[in-house]
């Protein structure tokens, strides 16, 4: 049963006010649920990024649970050797607790400099969950492009001018790529805080690793108002950009069914950073977009078996 | 107490891990290290030893797994040569920053390119400035010793930095030498348990470990404390030693001086070619030549006012090089023993060979050679070339 949203707020928050995110940053409110999530206690380890730099300024912490932070591209290997050590504790009866292990990673450290680590660790069946929070660019560097960025977004490395309208190629489907890993994989949104708080539930107490990739906007890098962060994230849902599923063990489910047909340029238009496509002379990029995103939702009804 | 075996140095290495029993192993295979891992992964499947044995996917993970398992209170150990150790280097500084008393082994092989797999040192040179104390090790027996006693180094109040041990790759690691191998209560028993300090799973007392410590923060203090400790490791390890010495007999310091007492020309060596060396000494000595060896044991910290204190005497000293220095003025060694001479203010003509590269043959003709040189430089006064090298095809 998910929890209520009375029953999250009750929560005592483990990642406490103070930290020095930026005004409207998506990952602390997706941490902050998926962190609630949890019925047992919980050991955090984290990559270098936004989330790390600004939640652990040395003498301070943010953190009313045990967390670490090693490298950029080494978070799934710390916290496997954290669970090692867990798991040799408990054998010897040293620790009687149990425990929930949570990493967190943006999309740099979880598509690109980490994925190798992070497939390790699911591999030898690490049972952990890692969440990423998905800003889809380098933004604690200062917004440069990642196998997150989506086609046409502008960013510091992939620039917009003459010669190209922003980032040149697609995302990489980095649930997909974790869901061949046999275990659990959700994509979700702090929109639809029931739908992450259900499958952040599921990826805790399934036993073995568990992925969830959460769109978090990024006022700075998407060039969007601070106050409208969770909005952006809905549209990305509602517009089909950010399909809610779920793969348990390869079984695909669509979890949440967009009420009405709303054109991708919707989402994209507001966003500073895909401004340029707005240009006629951009315009199939547009559609190389949209038809993007309709295939992936046409592939994902027939993987999940849902009446087209 | 002890058993006698005829075992290769990686079989040594294994043993003692063994022995230790470390809480958590997190590994990964390459030549010549890989019977190390390969050794304690039938132990693991025989259900030997309860550690948690983690084969991660590449030696940045499995250092990347050490550190996450030692702050999180474990006893933990890995292993590794050459391009592992390069891929690893990262991470080196990060567990030293942490102050976490990780135990490796590295097995000496070349750096790539040209790739080759046989040994120098030109793997833990390239990391002896990561914060790691570095121990040296002239054969099995030698590499035994050494690694128990380097879980207790590094875990000690006064230290708590990872640790390095070190032997020379194939003609230690695969040659089969005698070895006496203490029994695992006794190992057990020496090591201990270990008695972290702030464990990340001690969850009612959460810690945040791997803070950001930017402009106006503590990142100087932090670093002087390390050099600090390093220091102390030098004391720590000769007390450690003194009471391995009581359970196996063997006692080292942190260097073996060879015949050094009377010596008027001495080498100073890492690793196994003071076995060559040693024999050439006595061969000298017979024939009334005043020849001594140092042999480096602690590399890190850096015992340099005891070395310029053992040298004091010689007429001339040559310093052995397993590592390209790519720098004019020689290698790690000899950089070193020149800066402990300066600052001691003694002049002992210095000359410096680079040898062994790629497991190069390193033969005695070689090391009476540089004996050789030596008289010829006491004699003149005159180094006529610091820099040589040894063995190279003309």
């Amino acid at each position: 049963m998910v929890a209520t949203i009375k029953e999250l707020s009750e929560k005592q928050d483990l990642l406490s006010p103070g930290h020095r995110l930026c005004a409207g940053c998506g990952a602390s409110i997706v941490v902050r649920m998926i962190l609630k999530s949890s019925k047992k206690p919980l050991v955090v380890a984290s990559a270098t990024g936004c989330l790390e730099v600004s939640t652990t300024i040395y003498p301070f912490t943010a953190w009313r649970t045990p967390f670490i932070h090693s490298a950029f591209e080494n978070a799934s290997a710390t916290i496997s050797g954290v669970i090692a050590t867990y798991d040799a504790m408990k054998k010897k009866g040293k620790i009687k607790e149990d425990i929930n292990f949570v990493c967190f990673g943006g999309d740099g450290s979880t598509f690109d400099i980490g994925l190798q680590s992070l497939s390790g660790a699911f591999e030898r069946g690490t049972n952990f969950v890692y969440v990423c929070y998905d800003n889809e660019a380098y933004m604690n560097t200062g917004i440069q492009r990642s196998g997150a960025t989506p086609m046409g977004a502008w960013t510091t490395t992939s620039e917009v001018g003459k010669a190209q309208a922003g980032k040149r190629v697609h995302r990489k489907n980095m649930t997909e790529i974790m869901a061949a890993h046999g275990g659990y994989a959700a994509q979700a949104s702090p929109s639809h805080w029931r739908d992450l708080v259900m499958k952040a539930e599921k990826a805790f107490e399934y036993d073995g690793p568990a992925f969830l990739n959460v769109l978090a906007p990024c006022p700075r890098g998407w060039r969007i108002p601070t106050d409208q962060t969770v909005e952006f994230a809905r549209q990305a849902v509602e517009s089909k950009y950010w399909p809610l599923y779920e793969v348990m063990e390869g079984e695909h489910k669509i979890t949440y069914q967009p009420k009405k047909e709303i054109a991708v340029s919707e989402w994209l238009s507001p966003q500073g950073r895909f401004k340029h496509l707005l240009k006629d002379a951009n315009a199939p990029v547009m559609t190389e977009i949209q038809t993007q995103i309709d295939k992936e939702w046409n592939r994902l009804i027939k993987m999940s078996g849902e009446p087209t | 107490m002890s058993t006698v075996k005829a075992i290769t140095g990686d079989v040594a290495v294994a043993e003692a891990m063994r022995s230790i029993e470390p809480d958590v192993v997190g590994v990964y295979p390459i030549t010549p290290q890989t019977i190390i891992v390969e050794a304690y992964a039938e132990y693991v499947a025989r259900g030997e030893v309860q550690t948690e044995f983690v084969p991660a996917e590449s030696e940045h993970s499995a250092i990347s797994i050490c550190v996450g398992a030692a702050a999180a209170g474990a006893r933990t150990m890995t292993c590794t040569s050459s391009q592992g150790l390069a891929l690893m280097w990262e991470v080196l500084p990060i567990a030293s920053g942490m102050r976490l008393p990780i135990v490796m082994f590295d097995v000496n092989r070349a750096i790539s390119a040209p790739i080759n797999i046989h040994c120098d040192h030109s793997d833990t040179m390239g990391a002896r400035d990561t914060g790691w104390l570095q121990i040296y090790s002239e054969n099995a027996q030698e590499a035994y010793d050494n690694f128990i006693q380097a879980v207790r180094i590094a875990e000690h109040p006064d230290v708590q930095l990872p640790t390095m041990v070190m032997m020379d790759g194939f003609v230690i690691s695969h040659a089969i030498q005698r070895v006496e191998v203490l029994d695992d209560a006794v190992v057990k028993k020496f090591v201990g348990e270990r008695k972290a300090d702030y464990p990340l799973l001690d969850i009612d007392n959460p810690v945040t470990w791997g803070s950001f410590d930017g402009l106006g923060g503590w990142f100087m203090e932090f670093k002087k404390d390390q050099m600090q400790a390093i220091e102390n490791a030098k004391q720590v390890s000769l007390d450690v030693a003194k009471e391995y010495a009581k359970i196996s007999g063997r006692e080292y310091g942190l260097f073996e001086s060879y015949k050094m007492d009377d010596a008027d020309y001495a080498i100073i060596v890492i690793n196994s070619t003071a076995g060559t060396a040693k024999t050439v000494v006595d061969t000298l000595r017979e024939k009334g030549v005043k020849a001594g060896l140092i042999k480096i044991r602690m590399y890190r910290p850096f015992p340099a006012s005891e070395i310029v204190a053992a040298l004091n005497n010689c007429k001339a000293v040559a310093v052995m090089d397993r590592v390209p220095g790519y720098v004019d003025i020689g290698g790690p060694l000899f950089e070193d023993v020149q800066v402990a001479c300066y600052q001691e203010g003694v002049n002992i003509p210095l000359v410096n060979y680079i040898y062994g590269l790629g497991g190069r043959d390193i033969l005695t003709s070689h090391i009476e050679s540089v004996y050789s040189d030596l008289e010829t430089i006491a004699k003149t006064g005159k180094v006529a070339s610091p820099v040589n090298y040894l063995g190279i095809k003309e």
